[in-house]
């Protein structure tokens, strides 16, 4: 992680480095099967829903979203432990997509995955040693070189290596989920998919495990997939944020720059969610609390996805899907009326490549978006942007 | 002054298992009164939800040991019989759980198990007691109650079960308020709508809520007053601003320090505390941060008693050997931020 490093050096598009991750209009669909003794299919979940993003060597890439946005699903395709109904997941230019399993194999060396629950994922009936070993013995390690491999292991991720001998059980969460990452390590990965990996830690013991999960970004080189529910911990850690809303991505950006400036409504809400733990501040902050809840998957809403629960949608929300809008400096948003932009920045906004193929033309109006901002509430912020946008106009 | 609801003192529970004592509450005291909200803060195994749990009688079994007082009023918890907690559960203390889906009963439906409860303490009619539950579903923001009232928790949402759980727990208007957890499980912007549910809640009934929970965001948002625990013991107590803006004792720094802020620059590394919790079995003597805190010294061998050492206010308390004075100038980390700090060698 490099916080300190001015964001134009993070960017992710356009720098001449080959991706590598790419996941091209990705979808995937999930059948739903009733009947006696033939199975129909009567309807599908739409899991994930044609999303394009890429991922640079070294870099980190947070996906957040609430449940059942398909954050999860999407980082199984990533993996290829499920298999896109349609895209294409490519792994250093490499099509991997419909790979089979042979195919696949050196691929799955070098792409780790880490789970949530570190309890579910680790053998409650193997030793510590034989967990964080097994990947070593399956790719053919000389069966006295494992042990001491291990033990280096179990030492870089800052548990003592006399437990090799101990079983999960015997091991707090926060020790539980430095075995996953052990276990992880182990086969020298490029990437590591991780799935909430500190979500069931408690607050203190998170912090250690980001700091950890840092410190071997720097010197192993690491690129890092992160999933989140929600945008505190992946700020930490990312380069660059996805934000995904029933399947779709609704804003993709440069990490420091989606707090200070969320331009999609969905990425709004969920700042405004989270308290601030500071008593006044927080009671001097005007929230407005997102009504509602998430709609189902399998008939998602027409239009723009978001539009049952946004204060700001209008007729043209519930009819045209909105493309991907690219503000610069890789800030992409899918969003008729995006906030928190000058009218200079949406009149020289171009649809991006990664715009979903059934998204329609209309891009966002300057019109539309000043129109948004009134709507928007009548904060500080607010009222600068709004200043800025009128100045924006008048240079352009 | 309010009425006081609640008094809790020297509170002990302790379990007897196959490794030895485990001492999950080890001497906690606090009270509650009518219209405020106490917050109680901690991590797991601190004990938050064993003291939580054990003013509604639900800690009580043949390896459970207590200890200390817990009154309702002028009536004892700890030593009440079953067929007086019966009688205070639902009617006078009610508590939302974490996790509604196992707090519900998946074979009854959701309106069924509220006229349950309502029926178990009033004589009143199952069509009056239906009614009742529909406006009380209503009232939590539950929509077309009557229809679903006849549904199943597992045609609920996350959000609406948790809704259905709070409107359960208001059936009998209890005057305490027990939620533990109650957002935990949710996502961020159902969590926002639930807290807010709360606060308007707690503020029109008038009755006290203790409110646990591991999320101190969620404390600045909802306590008026609030208890950090640690280890089975209460660390630090007072208001809301005292907590946030005086704290006195290290581990509410490392908490504070450790919580990330939308509203501000992150700092270059996430400030975390070493170590882990100790065992509530074999705890450390003395202060049980102690081999956890940077600013330890000889005297943390002794339990330090839990009491008030800042000038200002003689209901802040904390448990921390170290002079005040001295406090207020080894927390902050940078410019306004409070953290664990470096202990007296950087300092």
């Amino acid at each position: 992680m490099s916080t300190d490093t001015p964001p134009q050096e993070r960017e992710t598009t356009g720098n001449g480095k080959a991706p590598m991750l790419e996941a091209d209009h990705v979808q995937l669909y999930f059948p739903i099967k009733q009947g006696v003794l033939i199975d129909r299919t009567i309807g599908h979940v739409h899991a994930v829903d044609d999303v394009s993003l890429s991922l640079n060597e070294g870099e980190t890439m947070g996906i957040v979203g609430e449940s059942g946005c398909g954050k999860s699903t999407l980082a199984r395709c990533f993996v290829r432990l499920l298999e896109p109904t349609d895209g294409a997941i490519r792994y250093r230019g490499q099509d991997i997509t419909h790979l089979g399993r042979k195919a696949l194999d050196p691929m799955r060396r070098e792409v780790q995955l880490v789970f949530q629950d570190p309890v579910a994922s680790l053998n409650p009936r193997k030793r510590v040693g034989q967990i964080v070993g097994t990947p070593l013995r399956r790719s053919g390690m000389e069966r006295g070189k494992v042990e001491g491999r291990v033990r280096d292991l179990l030492e870089r991720v800052g548990l003592n290596p006399e437990h090799i001998n101990r079983f999960p059980h015997e091991f707090s969460g926060g020790q539980r989920q430095r075995i996953g990452i052990a276990r992880a390590l182990a086969m020298d990965p490029q990437l590591i998919v991780l799935d909430e990996p500190v979500s069931a830690l408690d607050v203190s013991i998170q912090a250690q495990v980001v700091n950890l999960l840092d410190d071997l970004q720097d010197d192993l080189g690491l690129s890092y997939v992160f999933i989140a529910h929600d945008l505190s911990v992946v700020r930490h850690v990312s380069d660059t944020i996805a934000v995904m809303y029933l399947g779709k991505l609704m804003e993709l950006s440069p990490a420091r720059e989606l707090y200070t400036k969320p331009i999609h409504p969905y990425t709004e809400a969920l700042l405004e969610a989270i308290p601030i733990p500071d008593p006044e501040e927080n009671s001097r902050r005007e929230r407005n609390v997102l009504g509602g809840e998430p709609p189902n998957p399998i008939t998602p809403p027409s239009g723009c996805r978001f539009h049952t629960r946004c204060p700001h949608a209008t007729e043209v929300c519930r009819v045209v899907e909105p493309p991907l809008a690219e503000y610069g400096g890789g800030h992409v948003a899918a969003c008729h009326h995006p906030l928190n932009v000058t009218a200079a920045e949406v009149a020289g906004a171009v649809r991006s490549p990664l715009s979903p193929l059934s998204a329609g033309e209309e891009m966002p109006s300057a019109n539309g978006a000043s129109d948004a901002r009134a709507r928007g509430g009548a904060g500080t912020q607010t009222a600068t942007a709004a200043r800025e946008a009128d100045d924006g106009g008048q240079t352009a | 002054m309010a009425e006081r609801l609640l008094d809790v003192d020297g509170l002990q529970v302790s379990f007897v298992t196959e490794d030895g004592v485990v001492r999950a509450v080890d001497g906690v005291s606090f009270t509650l009164d009518r219209g405020e909200v106490v917050a109680i803060v901690g991590e797991s195994g601190s004990g938050k939800s064993v003291t939580a749990m054990t003013l509604m009688g639900l800690t009580r079994g043949p390896n459970s040991r207590f200890g200390g007082s817990a009154r309702l009023r002028d009536r004892e918890l700890v030593t009440a019989t079953e067929d007086e907690l019966q009688r205070i559960r639902g009617e006078e203390i009610a508590m939302i759980f974490q996790d509604p889906i196992s707090s519900l009963s998946p074979v009854h439906r959701i309106g069924d198990q509220i006229v349950e409860q309502i029926r178990a303490h009033e004589k009143i009619s199952k069509a009056a007691a239906l009614d009742r539950t529909v406006q009380l579903m209503e009232r939590v923001g539950i929509p077309r109650a009557a229809e679903r009232a006849r549904a199943y928790p597992h045609e609920f949402s996350g959000g609406m079960r948790q809704r259905a759980m709070i409107a359960m727990a208001l059936s009998l208007s209890p005057s305490v308020l027990i939620a533990d957890e109650p957002t935990t499980a949710l996502d961020v912007t159902i969590q926002a709508q639930i807290l807010e549910e709360i606060r308007q809640l707690s503020r029109e009934s008038d009755s006290g809520v203790i409110f646990v929970t591991h999320d101190l965001g969620v404390v600045a948002d909802i306590a008026d007053r609030v208890v950090v625990m640690y280890s089975g013991r209460v660390v630090e107590q007072g208001t809301l601003n005292e907590i946030f803006y005086d704290p006195q004792h290290p581990y509410t720094w490392g908490l504070l320090g450790s919580v990330t802020r939308m509203d501000r620059e992150p700092p270059h590394r996430l400030p975390a505390i070493p170590g882990q919790p100790p065992s509530l079995v074999n705890a450390p003597t003395g202060c049980h941060f102690r081999p956890r805190c940077p600013h330890a010294f000889d005297k943390c061998g002794e339990v330090p008693p839990l009491e008030s050492h800042v000038s200002e206010s003689e209901d802040h308390l904390d448990r921390c050997w170290l002079d005040v004075s001295e406090k207020r100038q080894r927390r902050e980390v940078e410019d306004g931020r409070i953290g664990l700090g470096q202990g007296p060698v950087a300092a």
